[in-house]
């Protein structure tokens, strides 16, 4: 038997026992329609914060036989998932009420996909990593399934849950492989096999990091691997498309640089042109993707997926900075994406979600709150200064440049600019063209505001004060370098 | 003699599971899924890995396949004539399972010794069904435990996606 450390277990125990208290208050008040389980998320979330930051800075250490870690690593990227999840069930609120009528399943699914995420970025070992996948994603096909009534919604669950099926089949067998050759699932012991040499044959190893890589790849919607993103960002309902392309991306990102970079960066001549190629491809096809998009949604998801490459290009890089920069843009993009979310959530009304951009004419003016904080998110997504975004893009595309690909920052820097046409399309539909038809109410609930009051200061914030978060990211890259 | 039983059973897992993609009617992908399912557990059984061998035929082989037969056969996605006219083919699927089976049993009667496994696998080597529970309550507890939470989540998910509406929300 091994010794307990609950330090370890302690932040995803608050999840798993928010989940569980979240189950039975739904099985007590049954007719709550999600709005206790809405609060008491929230409240659980904020212990889950206020854990994961009270335990920050500590010596790194691992426990539970081998299977989580607890270092800064972890804990940064649970400060990422449970923003994303807090800002989430902020804005769900409102949004369940207007569209089908709340059901505190939501809230239980939005917690359960939280912690698959924390076991994600805290997993030891790839087995731990893949339950946690697992987890989070059986959560999500349900939830971008959840308006049962509309067709998108299920059209979007079903092409997801067997794409995602088909992605998870890759991930197995790459982790089958891994284990075949390597003799371990256990992270630290594959990177010690790998540097002393002890792998039963060469090509069996390579053959399982390329399939990990395709598994992993799907997971972060990285081209060619993102064919499901548009449909599902477009079906799901709105709230969750912001969850999903916050906390779910980044905790992806989270076990791929872990088990990329940790346990086989010895590998890395071998891994980092596959990357390069799919960094590249990703940036390139997501931007050019998203410019002929008319529906906000989809172009937001062909965003997720360009931003998915910038994220890469920081793996590709794998030195200090990069991984600094990725985390840090992470960071940055869930509150900017789920920002942008939250706005499409307010412009909606009930039967018709407002979704096509030149709908957004006029709403500058009509509602200048909103077309000022959507403007803020467009710009930090385009990577403008002085937001977020550009903040986080300069980290990465600077740690590419230091590690010597500059071919890959030119492409990047070049997709930047064309980002910029589509994102700013946006804002001046908002400003500059006539609205057609009559003006709509925006009725927003008080933590709709707050969600994107959160969201609007945490982009300005990390625009204009970001040494702090980064000095926090660069002490999570001693976890892995 | 083992490998020679390994490429027999790795051949038929492989054709069969090709075949299970190549076939029209959907009761016969099902049975060559059966088919594939079987070979995998004598793969099993070569390994020494006997009781995943049992839980591989009576889970997968035996209930898993049962409700996907059941669901083909509700929702009636096979043809009916096509059914009724390849009767005749059950029986060289059944001869193919027997097969299976039969070198399955075969193996685990013949092999005794068998190169060691890569992975140096205390599960695969003593007593297999008490290694195995040791390991799922000590060195795997977490993942055991993560496992419960997922199969929990997937219950829910069932239940939120079928369940009636309340008449209010409509």
């Amino acid at each position: 038997m091994f010794e307990i450390d609950w330090n370890i277990l302690l932040p995803s125990l608050v999840v798993a026992g928010l989940v569980l208290v979240v189950l039975c208050v739904d099985i007590i008040r049954p007719d709550n329609k999600g709005g206790v389980s809405g609060y008491l998320s929230l409240l659980g979330v904020g212990v889950a914060i206020w854990v994961s930051l009270s335990l920050w800075g500590r010596s790194p250490t691992h426990g539970l036989g081998g299977m989580l870690f607890l270092d800064n690593y972890a804990l940064f990227f649970n400060l990422i998932i449970l923003a994303g999840t807090g800002l989430t069930i902020f804005v769900s609120t409102g949004f369940l009420e207007r569209e089908e009528g709340g059901r505190s399943e939501y809230y239980l699914l939005i917690l359960a996909a939280t912690l698959g995420m924390m076991l994600m970025a805290a997993g030891a070992d790839l087995i731990v990593i893949f339950l946690g996948i697992e987890l989070m994603s059986i959560a999500l096909y349900i939830l971008v399934g959840f308006f049962r009534r509309r067709t998108d919604s299920n059209e979007g669950s079903m092409k997801y849950l067997l794409l995602g099926a088909f992605a998870t089949g890759f991930l197995l067998y790459g982790i089958a492989l891994v284990y075949g050759s390597t003799g371990t699932t256990n992270l630290r012991e594959i990177e010690l096999a790998v540097a002393q040499g002890r792998v039963y044959t060469h090509p069996m190893l390579l053959g399982g990091v390329a399939l990990l890589i395709v598994g992993f790849a799907f997971k972060v919607s990285a081209v060619p691997f993102h064919m499901w993103a548009p449909d599902v960002y477009q079906g799901a309902p709105t709230a969750i498309t912001g969850f999903m392309s916050a906390g779910p991306k980044a905790a992806a990102f989270a076990a791929f640089f872990r088990v990329m970079v940790a346990s086989l960066g010895d590998l890395s001549g071998d891994w980092s042109g596959a990357i390069w190629m799919l960094a590249a491809l990703t940036m390139t096809v997501g931007n050019l993707g998203a410019l002929s998009q008319r529906n906000i949604k989809r172009m937001l998801a062909y965003s997720s997926v360009a931003h998915a490459g910038y994220v890469l290009v920081a793996l590709v890089a794998a030195n200090e900075r990069g991984i600094a920069g990725g985390v840090f843009y992470l960071l940055a993009y869930a509150f900017m994406n789920i920002g942008a979310f939250a706005v499409i959530v307010a412009l909606g009304r009930k039967g018709d979600e407002n979704l096509e951009i030149s709908g957004y004419a006029g709403v500058g003016f009509r509602h200048p709150g909103i077309g000022l904080a959507m403007t803020l998110f467009m710009v930090s997504l385009a990577g403008l200064p002085p937001t977020a975004g550009f903040f986080g893009k300069f980290q990465i595309f600077s740690a590419a440049v230091e590690a010597g690909y500059i071919w890959l920052t030119v492409i990047g820097v070049l997709n930047s600019l064309v980002s910029v046409y589509f994102y700013l399309g946006v804002v001046v539909s908002m400003y500059m063209r006539q609205p057609v038809g009559q003006a709509h109410a925006v009725s927003m609930t008080p933590f709709a505001r707050v969600a994107l009051l959160t969201a609007s200061l945490g982009t300005l914030y990390i625009g204009l004060a970001p040494t702090s978060l980064l000095q926090m990211a660069r002490q999570t890259v001693s976890a892995l370098l | 003699m083992e490998t020679a039983v390994f490429y027999v059973l790795a051949t038929i897992a492989v054709a069969s599971a090709v075949l299970l993609v190549l076939f029209r009617n959907p009761v016969y992908s099902a049975l060559s899924l059966v088919a594939t399912l079987f070979a995998v557990a004598g793969l099993f059984v070569l390994l020494n890995a006997y009781f995943l061998a049992a839980v591989q035929i009576i889970v997968y082989a035996g209930a898993v396949m049962v409700l996907f037969l059941f669901v083909i056969m509700l929702l009636n996605l096979g043809h009916s004539e096509a059914l009724e006219s390849t009767v005749g083919r059950y029986r060289l699927t059944g001869v193919i399972f027997l097969c299976a089976l039969l070198v399955a049993q075969l193996t685990a009667v013949g092999t005794r010794q068998l190169r060691g496994p890569v992975a140096e696998n205390e599960a695969l080597r003593t007593e297999n069904v008490q290694t195995l529970g040791k390991l799922l309550y000590t060195d795997f507890l977490f993942p055991f435990e993560v496992a419960s939470i997922i199969l929990l989540v997937a219950l829910i998910g069932v239940v939120v996606l079928v369940k009636r509406e309340t008449p209010e929300t409509t």
